[in-house]
């Protein structure tokens, strides 16, 4: 029943993929993704796994050709970071919206400028309206897991969506971390052998891409909107089984001492396991502190969000990344607009954080707590701790 | 900045050097780059510079020769920038033969992001995302120049340091976009993967097989497949792009009045 060892995060990522079995990787090198690709290479290179690795030109032709190949029928595998995400970005709403199931595992790293290689979520929030499925991971083992699920959800046939599998940059791919690992016969139980729903083949030749005129565009549109509402529904069942399976449990948000929590922290991505020694901490000293971790960004989990935040007095929303002239974080603006149509909310306040590799500590979320409790900050958002 | 032994630091001293013998002054003198261990060169220079993102130093620059053709403009790539990513603008500056002078370092690899296959690395050849030797071929980097239109390409190595100079100050006289390729050592990823660990070993490789332009073309197919030329390579004079636009514009400003 599996194994556990210690392992580079980036390395156990490609590791999963190749549990996965995945037919093609076409991936172009980026820091803090590289040893991702490097990994998905050698294993390739290895016989590993019958696959094709292409060591394209750019991001751009890595989830192109991925696209090519994943209309072939293969299963594909990709990854970026940051700059090369935003490179992407012309292809990623195309590949929603040809329903393709395209995992891509992202190391999140600020986006320029000033350039900077460090870790926050401005590279994966610009892509948010792209129809891609967003998971979020805490850790090595989330990094993994979510690799696996993210090609059983995509796959479905009532999903057929992309997937991108979030890890913060450099706090997970560089880490080194113990980390269960399912066997291959397990995987295989859980994964099956994925059926496209239609190729490019000579016997069979369909057209895909073509132009939506305006009588059908928002159509289009609609149709991707309903499939990627919907597939909430698969990504709860198949956290579900997994959970069965292999005893690790998923939710679309995930509640930490929340019961009978005051004041709540939301954190998204690698920084919850700090918030949590800030949440314990708090509670030692009587504070009534909780938290909220966001494992699924897309699609939103609306009706998983007014669960979870009742009875809750204060939110103290945590985002890493801006939203410049607008309403605050993204992950803020989302929640805030979610609450908006309850009778009995909690009051919300928003900090952006860890910016460009910024250190956030436990003591800084506690405080953030403990300011939170007056329900309000002088500003609309506050950027934590920064200088002017 | 860069690792003991790389090539990169001789180029920027050559190219320093060639500044100074024909006196620019750093106010008119624009440095742009692109990102990697090459982009980084602007990180020691005063003269004006610009910092842009990967693959696509060549189209900053071009809008900055575009609006103010007075300034020097020297564009500093890897080959990841010029040819890989950022292949389109490269063939694209050459034929619009844009008034930019162009010095690509050619280390055969990504050396920034740990020395991953790139589109200049030799077919066989060992890096870290073709650990059995890569299956594809490499560009020749000046003969793409060549075809798509450049008015001046060199090609030089950090063995030849005062040759490198000079190429470079030739380089920077031409109008027309002119391009110098640099073969570099990266002992750190490429020579290491490829059996040449120490910095020498690949100035050595270099010095072998690099040969003197005319007397490498005197050589049968066969005997150059272990050479390559070094020296000016292409030298012409195509009218450059600012020449032709300006044409146009007194051609049809004084169509127009008349
Ligand atoms: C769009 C984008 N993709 C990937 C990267 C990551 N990256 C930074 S430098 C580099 C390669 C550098 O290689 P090269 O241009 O040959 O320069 P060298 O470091 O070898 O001098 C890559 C892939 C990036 N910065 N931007
Ligand atoms: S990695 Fe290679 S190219 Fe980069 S500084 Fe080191 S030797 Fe030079
Ligand atoms: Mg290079």
């Amino acid at each position: 029943m599996g194994k556990r060892v210690g392992m580079e995060v980036a390395i156990a990522a490609a590791e999963a993929a190749a549990l996965c079995k995945f037919d093609v990787a076409s991936v172009y090198p980026i820091t803090p993704q590289s040893h991702v690709a490097e990994h998905l290479a050698d294993i390739v290179n290895d016989g590993r796994v019958d696959a094709s690795f292409i060591t394209v030109e750019s991001e751009h032709s890595a989830l192109s050709s991925a696209m090519g190949a994943s209309a072939t029928g293969a299963r594909v595998v990709t990854a970026t970071s940051s700059q090369g995400l935003l490179y992407m970005g012309e292809v990623m709403p195309i590949t929603s919206s040809m329903r393709l199931p395209i995992v891509m595992l992202i190391a999140n790293r600020a986006i320029s400028g000033p350039i900077n290689i460090w870790n926050d979520h401005s590279d994966i929030m610009p892509m948010r309206d792209t129809g891609w499925i967003s998971f979020f991971a805490e850790n090595g083992q989330e990094v993994v897991d979510m690799t696996i699920q993210a090609f059983r959800v995509g796959e479905d046939r009532r999903v057929m969506l992309p997937v991108n599998v979030n890890m913060d940059g450099f706090q997970l791919p560089h880490m080194v971390e113990p980390i269960f690992f399912p066997d291959q016969e397990e995987v295989d139980r859980f994964l099956p052998e994925y059926v496209p729903y239609a190729t490019l083949h000579p016997d069979r030749p369909v057209s895909m891409g073509t132009l939506g005129m305006p009588e059908i565009y928002a159509e289009a549109q609609k149709a991707k909107d309903v499939a990627v509402v919907n597939s909430i529904k698969v990504v709860k069942e198949v956290w579900k089984e997994w959970e069965k399976l292999f005893g690790r449990k998923y939710e679309p948000i995930q509640s930490y001492r929340t019961r009978d929590a005051d004041v709540a922290l939301v954190t998204m991505g690698s920084m919850g396991e700090t918030a949590e020694i800030a949440v314990d901490a708090l509670r030692k000293q009587g504070v009534k502190a909780g938290l909220l971790k966001i494992k699924l960004w897309r699609p939103f989990p609306f009706a998983e969000l007014k669960k979870a935040v009742k009875g809750i007095r204060v939110l103290a929303v945590t985002d890493r990344a801006c939203s410049f002239g607008g309403p605050g974080g993204p992950v803020c603006s989302e929640i805030r607009s979610a609450l908006y149509e309850e009778s009995v909310r909690p009051a919300i306040v928003n900090y952006l954080i860890g910016l460009g590799g910024r250190d956030v500590q436990a003591e800084d979320f506690m405080e953030m707590v403990r300011r939170a409790a007056k329900g309000k900050l002088s500003e609309p958002y506050e950027f934590y701790g920064v200088r002017g | 900045m860069w690792c003991s032994g790389c090539g990169i630091g001789v180029m920027l001293g050559a190219m320093l050097r060639a500044f100074e013998e024909l006196d620019y002054r750093n106010a008119d003198t624009v440095v742009v780059t692109g990102i990697g261990c090459t982009g980084k060169s602007d990180d020691y220079l005063l003269t004006n510079a610009l910092h842009t993102t990967h693959g696509r130093a060549l189209a900053y620059a071009t809008g900055i020769k575009a609006f103010n053709p007075k300034l020097h403009v020297v564009v500093l790539m890897g080959d990841g920038d010029s040819v890989t990513i950022g292949g389109n603008h490269f063939i694209h500056a050459a034929r619009r033969n844009i008034d930019l002078t162009a010095i690509v370092i050619n280390n055969f690899n990504f050396g920034m992001t740990g020395g991953q296959a790139s589109g200049t690395t030799p077919g066989g050849s060992f890096t870290s995302t073709t650990a059995w030797g890569n299956p594809e071929r490499d560009f020749d980097i000046c003969a793409l120049a060549e075809v798509a239109g450049a008015n001046y390409v060199a090609r030089e190595t950090p063995y030849h340091g005062w040759e490198l100079k000079e190429l470079i100050k030739e380089a920077l006289n031409k109008k027309g976009f002119s391009l110098v390729e640099v073969f570099s050592p990266c002992p750190t990823h490429f020579g290491k993967n490829n059996e040449m660990k120490e910095p020498r070993e690949m100035l050595d490789w270099f010095k072998e097989r690099g040969l003197p332009v005319e007397r490498y073309r005197k050589l049968s197919a066969e005997e150059q497949e272990n050479h390559f030329a070094i020296g000016k390579l292409v030298d012409r004079d195509a009218p450059d792009f600012n020449t032709r636009y300006e044409e146009i514009r007194v051609r049809a400003t004084a169509q127009k009045a008349g």
